[in-house]
């Protein structure tokens, strides 16, 4: 297939991906401040919302100070952020368009009836019901479109391409909450929080859409090591680090086989999979969750950027 | 003005016996049910366009081209007639293509003026002495057809670039058939579904030789902003072949690859829809984006075929149209079959006098004009715009030609609540590959949904119909 096509579903993937993990954020952190301070600490929650989103430093250039309404504003409506829920949007439309054909027509509605939609929500909504209504929208599109995908598309590399999109930016997400909120989620030992703490802890569940999940595979009040084990190790959790590596070895291979040619994302993706389920908690915990996660982050970004390069250009 | 031929009723009133049918049918049906199958109309077309998807920004819906949901009939030997008419053309064309950028015997026997085609901006040198696979330059064509009588057909306009509308041809088929059965049933209608299927066996028949036995035939769009976007996606779709932007592709060794997953894949032929000036930055427009850099060096090369070919303007420009019946008894040496809408060209001094005369009942266009600049529809004008064009055309009379203003043919269409005439054109599609001419027996009939007007151009309130051709 052309290159432009495979780079046209990565990317539809990817942005679908994200406005999806903004949806959450945003949702978790109005949840998280509608407590009352007792409960949640003096921390400024819509600060660490636009940390975990990535973006700190547009975030900074464009506004003074992190208040739900700049936050709100920057993470979901704004034209000038490159990653706002809106342009993010707009962008899976933009590249579903270029790829009109190599998309199953369910999932061209599903995107293009978002698109337009969207300007419904041409200025942020005032209250919170509002905003409320918005994310839960932005969450069911994406539900919608993954659906669809995995209904409707041929098992070919077109689809395998729109899976390694999705997976990479599931992973970025996931590791970028726990980079946020690291010192959240340390052992027993080390950690200096008390109570307070548990509300964080459901807020971070909730955002990889892991509160029952926890309480299903646990079967245990929340204490942060089985968090950060949920989050990074255990591949039943979907928006886990190895069940997404999991994914993208499986779509790497998938595409090498077809293909007849392994490559250097073949090689990284089985090189962090393996890591991935071999490493132990505690381990990860003696050597560093902060060193760990940074390093993850940088290695998930290799393997996009060697995809790139092998498939996409 | 006044008498034109209505296509149904004919000159004295009485149905034609092509529209038998339909008028029995219409008689049969109640307005409100016309009326609804208009709106499921007009909402299939929405689903489709916007699931196809072009239909650009803001008010995407609004953009669809109106649809009208009674056919154009025309009987099987009005369409042999067309169909013998329009090889002839376009065979003509080709062989003129072939002798102005070859040994250029239609100037040296002073049929056309030399600086029609050397002073011409559409004429490509770069094209001289080139040979293209089977001395085919036109390969597919989209000849303006209008109708001013029960035999007379006149040839508008010969689109030898790029020509679009076809699938409009497709999909408005498609939506009758799923609206009318009944009606269908009526009829013996030839089918055009087969119009991808001829498209791709005369894009493949003209591979150059150094391709393999199964030719790796691509489609050129400038994009997802080009406003047939549209069309360029849904035939890419219904031909099976990849579409490709300019950034697609690379020219290495004079040889035109495709990026793709695996790495290059050879191309061989390139159903391009860019314009001669956007093909390629090195040899015409530098600052395009839209072209593959070295594409024009591997067509010299002969590695690849680009349909159409380079330079195919100086067969459809203006300047060159009124040539068009001496241009086929040159090649052919037969009479034309289609005849020309009746030109002046004011270049010629007797000519000159009778448009002078004649003024306030004549259509002038500028010979290198476009998009109906510089053009004096004469019954509309007054006075004062009469005096200012005389003197334009007198200063420069060679810049000018004119023609009568016509009266097309009409067919019954649904308008508001009720049927009534309106005008309509013809553009039919002639596929010519290595040794056959293909005609679909049809074509995109468009109509000028204003009462009286004769603008069929969709950006001026134009709609489409269905075009049937009867199959005996």
């Amino acid at each position: 297939m052309l290159s432009r096509t495979a780079d046209n579903l990565y990317w539809v993937a990817r942005y679908v991906e994200r406005a999806d993990y903004l949806a959450r954020i945003l949702e978790v952190t109005m949840r998280l401040t509608a407590l009352p301070l007792a409960y949640v600490g003096s921390t400024n929650e819509w600060e660490s919302a636009v940390a975990t989103a990535g973006c700190s430093r547009s975030f900074h250039a464009a506004y003074p100070e992190a208040t739900e309404e700049s936050v709100k504003e920057f993470l979901a409506f704004s034209a000038d952020n490159p990653s706002s829920i809106r342009n993010c949007i707009e962008l899976a439309r933009t590249n579903a368009r270029g790829v009109r054909t190599a998309l199953t027509s369910e999932m061209w509605d599903v995107i293009n009836g978002a698109w337009l939609e969207l300007k419904r929500f041409n200025n942020a909504p005032g209250s919170r019901e509002e905003t409320l209504r918005f994310l839960r929208w932005v969450q069911e599109i994406s539900l919608r479109f993954d659906g669809s995908a995995y209904r409707t598309m041929l098992r070919t590399d077109a689809y395998w391409f729109f899976r390694l999109g999705c997976n990479i930016e599931r992973a970025d997400n996931t590791a970028r909450i726990l980079d946020t909120k690291y010192h959240l989620l340390l052992p027993e030992d080390t950690h200096i929080g008390g109570p307070l703490d548990y509300y964080q802890w459901a807020a971070i569940l909730r955002s990889v859409a892991a509160l029952t999940s926890y309480h299903w595979v646990y079967r245990e009040s929340l204490k942060p090591w089985l968090i950060a084990d949920l989050l990074i190790l255990n591949p039943k959790m979907p928006r886990s680090l190895a069940s997404c590596y999991d994914n993208l070895l499986r779509y790497c291979d998938a595409i090498a086989e077809s293909y007849g040619r392994q490559g250097a994302s073949q090689r990284k993706a089985r090189g962090i999979r393996t890591r991935l389920s071999n490493l132990k908690m505690e381990e990860i915990f003696q050597s560093g969750l902060h060193e760990f996660i940074t390093e993850f982050i940088s290695d998930n970004n290799e393997l996009g950027g060697s995809i790139s390069r092998q498939y996409l250009m | 003005m006044a008498e034109c031929f209505d296509e149904m009723k004919g000159a004295d009133g009485s149905v034609r016996p092509a529209y038998e049918g339909l008028d029995a049918w219409l008689r049969d049906l109640s307005p409100d049910v016309l009326d609804q199958r208009c709106q499921e109309a007009e909402l299939l077309f929405r689903r489709i366009g916007i699931t196809f998807a072009v239909y650009g920004e803001a008010d995407s819906t609004e953009r669809l081209i109106p649809f009208d949901v009674i056919p154009r009939i025309l009987s099987s030997s009005e369409w042999t007639l067309l169909q013998r008419g329009l090889t002839q053309r376009v065979k003509a064309i080709n062989m003129y293509l072939k002798d102005i950028y070859g040994r250029r015997e239609i100037l040296k026997a002073g049929v056309i003026p030399e600086d029609l085609v050397f002073q011409n901006q559409v004429f490509r040198p770069e094209m001289n002495a080139q040979k293209v696979p089977h001395d085919v330059y036109v390969h597919i064509a989209g000849i303006d057809i209008v109708r001013v009588g029960p035999e007379t057909f006149y040839v508008l306009e010969d689109n030898a670039r790029t020509p679009s509308g076809v699938s409009y041809m497709l999909e408005n088929r498609e939506i009758m058939m799923r609206l009318f059965p009944d009606l269908f049933s009526r009829y013996r209608v030839a089918p055009v579904e087969n119009y991808p299927d001829e498209l791709l066996a005369t894009l493949k028949s003209v591979a150059p030789e150094t391709a393999a036995a199964e030719p790796n035939v691509v489609l050129l769009s400038p994009g997802i902003y080009n406003s047939a976007y549209f069309e360029h996606s849904f035939l890419a779709d219904k031909l099976g072949i990849e579409l490709v932007e300019g950034r697609d592709l690379l020219v290495k060794g004079g040889v035109v690859y495709m990026r793709t997953t695996e790495g290059p894949k050879r191309v061989d032929v390139i159903y391009r829809r860019v314009d001669d000036d956007f093909l390629d930055p090195l040899a015409f427009r530098p600052d395009s984006s839209l072209g593959v850099p070295g594409l024009m060096s591997a067509y010299q090369a002969g590695q690849v075929t680009l349909a159409n070919a380079v330079g195919t303007g100086i067969a459809d420009d203006k300047a060159i149209y009124s040539y068009m019946p001496d241009i086929v008894k040159f090649y052919l040496s037969e009479e034309p079959i289609l005849q020309n809408v009746p030109t002046w060209r004011c270049r010629d001094p007797k000519h000159l006098s009778h448009v002078l005369d004649k003024l306030d009942e004549l259509v002038v266009k500028e010979v290198h004009g476009s998009g109906g600049y510089g053009m004096l529809i004469g019954p509309m004008a007054d006075k004062g715009k009469l005096a200012a064009f005389r003197t334009r055309i007198e200063a420069d009379p060679k810049n000018y030609i004119a023609q009568p203003t016509l009266a097309l043919s009409t067919c019954p269409t649904w308008v508001e609540r009720g049927v009534a005439p309106r005008h309509i054109d013809l553009r039919p599609f002639v596929l010519t590959g290595k040794d056959t001419v293909r005609i679909v027996p049809g074509g995109l009939t468009r109509v000028a949904l204003q009462r009286g007007s004769l603008v069929v151009n969709s950006s001026q309130g134009g709609g489409t119909k269905d075009t049937w051709v009867l199959d005996t």
